[in-house]
């Protein structure tokens, strides 16, 4: 009995302490911080927009800094959970952060920002895809929302003619695949071109795709659009080629980093079309240099949400000089002051030349058709 | 036609599910513990592989053997560190340990070999075998996981039922004590389970991976939790009854998801479980248990 | 005073003292936010607190007290959300008063994880041991699944509920509730420390009482010996259900408060993962030992939150210490060794010591 009061008292103990309020935050430089998965699943896209961001800020700081003052990065964990994501958001605010480049999933990105909104804090996600993400005045978004990506690739089947018959297989476990399937279908009635099959898998069996292939081939589906991630994709094109089915595969900008996917054969992915804001090996000078950097440090391709984070922490700077914001001002002024120029940039960054902002919080930049030949991206116009 | 080469995944599927079942199946029928690490192992041995052949350029026969080996130990090291000293501790305390070693497993897997998914060099090299003029068309690794299978449990069987080895086993899971007495050295029987179990592991890894193809640090996880719910389906305990199991759960899995529905497969699957706990609650080749007053 | 407080069962007294603690720590925290000194990774914790130890106390009386292992216990959790969090949503407009919307969410969240208690308690007359724990992990994997591939909207015709998005034909205007796997989002942030606190005392006050009760002493019957306990006239069917009940009915509460403070639900967090987490905390805490399920819910929550500094090492040294802190609490090398070594064993041996001397004397 007296052991176990001992206990309660000692977790008391040990919540007091942790209480220990916050550092006072240097008033000197820009804290930024940055939430997203870097342990279990989804770990790979949290990862490489630390990685990324990363880059960004050393680049900003050996160059001076934001209007000479430097930038604190922090990153943390959130395990692509909403309730992690909060207390890595909170786990931040004590350590001084005033503006979020975060979260990297579209779900967890959707409960910070209703902390963000409480808090008026300037939130700008890379990759957080759904319009729910950018609700609120305060959130804006560096990658395109899934409606625009779904509409956008159904119109350009449709306009170039690519096919008649479409199977779309989707992950309708992840908000972004079953958000760019449903526009997609539903920009699908206006276009000639029919959806034969539409297979969904879950996070649960994305490794095993036999059924769904099975299913559009039976369909006699000439086009399958996959509006998934590039690892499933593999998998995907390595099983289609087992059953020898080989129509036109079309992806958006998840299947980017397709060629970069450790031990995959290359050939398999000929011919396959996407839409895409970045790829990795573009030929133009900024790309490169920041694809270097990267494999110089980790080892590994940067895929698109490492160019989205790359960009977000240049758009932050952009707009932090626009609006002439200084790092002692509060989170809320900082937040209203950079707002309001939001709608006014344009920065050219990896994922697109002279990006700017709606209101909304939507990205306007042009996504690029890319078809792969030769085992490297080439324009398809 | 269709609906044939349908069947014949989900057998394929099955027979990757029985195998580990069967890992799953021995060690609760011995040391009467759910080994949530299994599912890891088998990730393990799928690393194993795809180190030895896409990092060091060496052959598959020699990629296969070192997995077993890495395996073996691993299993054997899992229970004398973390299982044994919990023996005669409550079961719970047990499973909870499995399972932190499982995630212990998955964290490791993760700084070593990062986060992203990593695409598998098939270890067979078999030309797809084409029946009935080209309609239906099986493939390689198909054929072999499904062999295999049936040699492993005939091999099994024989070796449970025949060797001294396997007889100590059967005791041991009758009857620890009374085994204690025969002159079994438990600890000893049990640290064989855990290596067979393993080895069996490293054996899915290579069929499982090979047919997907792709291994991450989670891969082992779903396999793992369906082949356990296998070994139930089938009685757990049961060689036979880990293969039965497997292989209903695979077949029952791959039609519905063709013929039901692709999300609700999982559902379907795990319904079907409940439904059969409830005709016979210990499993279709399970033993009935009476309880002693 | 003191002779009214002696005059208290012993269980009465420790329950009331436990209760005084939790209240005791409610008003500091309370005292804190309001000066301004907790850290907001703590302001947003404590919420978690409530629900987690709720969890785990809840489940503590299927697996400590009537002894069954459930691995299925977030399936509970899982109903009692997304049921609530429907109701928030589709009432957010209707009815206006946070109160009164909460408290039927609450009340709607207890009732259906109830109605799938009793369910699942039937199921578990059948099957017994570690085939229990199967019929509950899969249980709790169905109920991810549906609500998985669950679209339910509704517009001026009324409801609609379909398998798959594009079937649900919703009018101009209409609104959908449940998007399959993007689940509910936007539900109104009803809950506060509060009620956290409130439902937690609540539970403990339940769960207590219960244990001292004829029920519970039925129900700690059937645990230890099913046979006895049935033939001195136990009715195992309606206790087990019993049990069975009042823990789904408490999960689903806390199922509602979680959805009330995270305001987006995606039915994928509720896998077995989470029941599994929920059952680390009970074992830790002591199978049966009420006040150390909340003790241990507490430690793990916080405790990967401490580990951020380790950076991607974190989540391998939760492993290591859940591993370590297993073999620490029940090997039997390991008690023995804690026995000798303890302060209380030393002071014992040593009285005895001293007593054999004398009597030597």
């Amino acid at each position: 009995m007296r052991k176990r009061l001992f206990g309660l008292l000692l977790v008391c103990c040990m919540v007091v302490l942790s209480l220990a309020a916050c550092k006072k935050a240097n008033d000197e430089k820009f804290y930024i911080g940055g939430i997203g998965p870097l342990t279990e699943g989804a770990a790979v896209y949290g990862t490489h927009v630390y990685w990324g961001a990363q880059i960004a800020v050393d680049e900003i700081n050996e160059a001076g800094g934001i209007n000479g003052a430097l930038i604190e990065f922090k990153f943390e964990d959130d395990v692509h959970d909403p309730e992690k994501a909060v207390n890595a958001y909170n786990s931040l605010k004590d350590w001084g952060m005033k503006i979020l480049m975060g979260t990297v999933t579209t779900k967890p990105c959707i409960a910070v920002a209703e902390e963000t909104k409480a808090d008026n804090m300037f939130q700008l996600t890379p990759s957080g895809s759904s319009p729910d993400c950018i609700k609120y005045d305060n959130a804006f978004q560096v990658c395109f929302t899934d409606p625009n990506q779904g509409s956008a690739s159904a119109k350009y089947i449709g306009e170039k003619g690519l096919a008649s018959k479409i199977a779309v297989i989707y992950n309708s476990s992840d908000s972004y695949s079953s958000g760019i399937y449903e526009t997609f279908a539903k920009e699908a009635e206006n276009q000639p071109f029919e959806i034969v099959a539409a297979e969904a898998f879950t996070d649960d069996n994305k490794s095993d795709f036999s059924v769904q292939l099975q299913k559009a081939k039976e369909a006699g589906a000439e086009l399958v659009f996959l509006p998934i991630y590039a690892q499933e994709a593999s998998l995907l094109l390595t099983q289609a080629e087992a059953r020898d089915y080989k129509p036109i595969f079309f992806g958006c900008d998840g299947l980017d980093g397709i060629l970069t996917i450790e031990n995959f054969d290359t050939s398999l992915a000929e011919g396959v079309m996407l839409l895409t804001p970045f790829a990795a090996d573009a030929t133009d000078e900024k790309t490169q240099s920041f694809v270097k950097k990267f494999k110089d440090a980790h080892g590994e391709i940067p895929n698109q949400f490492a160019a989205d984070a790359y960009d977000a922490i240049y758009i932050i700077k952009a707009a932090i000089e626009k609006a002439g914001v200084k790092p002692d001002m509060s989170i809320s002024d900082m937040c209203d002051k950079l707002v309001k120029v939001m709608t006014e940039i344009s920065v050219d960054g990896l994922t697109g030349a002279g990006m700017t902002w709606e209101a909304t919080g939507e990205v306007n930049k042009a996504p690029m058709a890319v078809v792969i030949k030769d085992g490297t991206y080439v324009s398809a116009e | 036609m269709r609906f044939i080469s349908y069947l014949i995944d989900g057998i394929r599927l099955g027979s990757v599910y029985s195998i580990i079942a069967l890992g799953y199946t021995m060690v609760y029928g011995i040391a009467k513990m759910l080994n949530f690490a299994h599912g890891d192992v088998i990730m393990v041995g799928g690393f194993v592989i795809f180190t030895v052949m896409s990092t060091w350029g060496l052959s598959p026969v020699l990629a296969v053997i070192l997995a077993i080996i890495v395996c073996t130990v691993l299993g054997v090291t899992i229970e004398r560190i973390a299982y044994r000293p919990l023996r005669k501790a409550t079961s719970l305390a047990v499973l909870i340990t499995a399972i932190g070693v499982s995630y212990l497993l998955q964290n490791l897997a993760l700084l070593i070999f990062g986060a992203n998914i990593k695409s598998f060099t098939s270890v067979f090299s078999i030309a797809p075998l084409r029946l009935a003029g080209g309609k239906l068309s099986i493939s390689g690794e198909t054929l072999i996981t499904i062999v295999s299978c049936i040699v492993i449990m005939i091999g099994l069987t024989l070796f449970v039922n025949r060797s001294k080895t396997g007889r100590a086993m059967i005791a041991v899971s009758e009857d620890k004590d009374a085994a204690v007495l025969m002159g079994v050295n438990v600890n000893k029987t049990i640290a064989i389970t855990f290596a067979i179990g393993s080895a069996l592991a490293a054996i899915a890894s290579v069929l499982q991976f090979s047919s997907i193809p792709s291994i991450s640090a989670t891969s082992g996880a779903m396999p793992g939790i369906k082949a356990f719910i296998a070994a139930v389906f089938g009685g757990i305990g049961s060689i036979p009854g880990a293969m039965i199991g497997g292989i209903l759960l695979g077949v029952i899995e791959i039609l519905g998801r063709r013929y039901i529905s692709m999300e609700l497969s999982d559902a379907i699957v795990f319904l079907i479980l409940i439904i059969v706990l409830l005709v016979k609650p210990t499993g279709i080749l399970g033993k009935k248990y009476h309880e002693k007053v | 005073m003191t002779e009214t407080w002696r005059k208290f069962s012993k269980s009465t007294r420790i329950n009331t003292i436990t209760v005084g603690i939790i209240i005791l720590i409610y008003v500091l925290c309370q005292i804190m936010i309001s000066a301004g000194m907790m850290s907001y990774l703590m302001k947003g914790l404590l919420m978690q607190f409530c629900y987690y130890g709720i969890l785990a106390v809840s489940l503590n009386l299927t697996v400590g007290i009537l002894g069954e292992l459930s691995l299925g216990h977030a399936g509970f959790m899982c109903i009692g959300a997304f049921t609530s969090a429907f109701f928030s949503k589709y009432m957010v407009d209707i009815i206006k008063n946070t109160f009164l919307r909460f408290s039927l969410a609450i009340i709607i969240g207890a009732v259906s994880a109830a109605v799938f208690g009793v369910i699942i308690g039937v199921v578990v007359l059948r099957v017994r041991g570690d085939y229990l724990a199967i019929v509950t992990l899969a249980f709790g994997e169905i109920v991810k699944n549906v609500i998985n591939a669950l679209h339910i909207g509704f517009d001026s015709r009324g409801f609609h509920i379909a398998l798959e998005a594009g079937k649900l034909e919703l009018l101009e205007g209409g609104r959908m509730i449940i998007d399959g796997s993007q689940g509910i989002i936007g539900t109104p942030r009803d809950s506060t420390f509060t009620i956290g606190v409130i439902f937690l005392i609540l539970t403990y006050i339940i769960i207590a009482n219960l244990i001292n009760s004829r029920s519970g002493r039925a129900i700690m019957a059937i645990r230890d010996n099913r046979i006895a306990a049935e033939s001195v006239g136990i009715d195992i069917t309606k206790f087990k259900i019993l049990a069975f009940t009042i823990s789904a009915t408490l999960a689903g509460v806390a199922g509602v408060i979680y959805s009330h403070n995270i305001t987006t639900l995606e039915s994928s967090k509720f896998g077995y993962n989470m029941s599994i987490m929920i059952l680390v905390f009970v074992v830790l805490g002591g199978i049966g030992n009420i006040r150390g399920s909340m003790i241990a819910a507490v430690i793990l929550t916080l405790l990967p939150e401490y580990l951020r500094f380790l950076k991607n090492y974190r989540m391998l040294i939760y492993a290591v210490v859940l591993i370590v802190m297993m073999i620490f609490n029940w090997s039997p090398a390991c008690i023995n060794w804690r026995k000798e070594h303890s302060i209380k064993g030393a002071v014992c041996r040593l009285t005895k010591k001293i007593s054999k001397t004398k009597k030597e004397a």
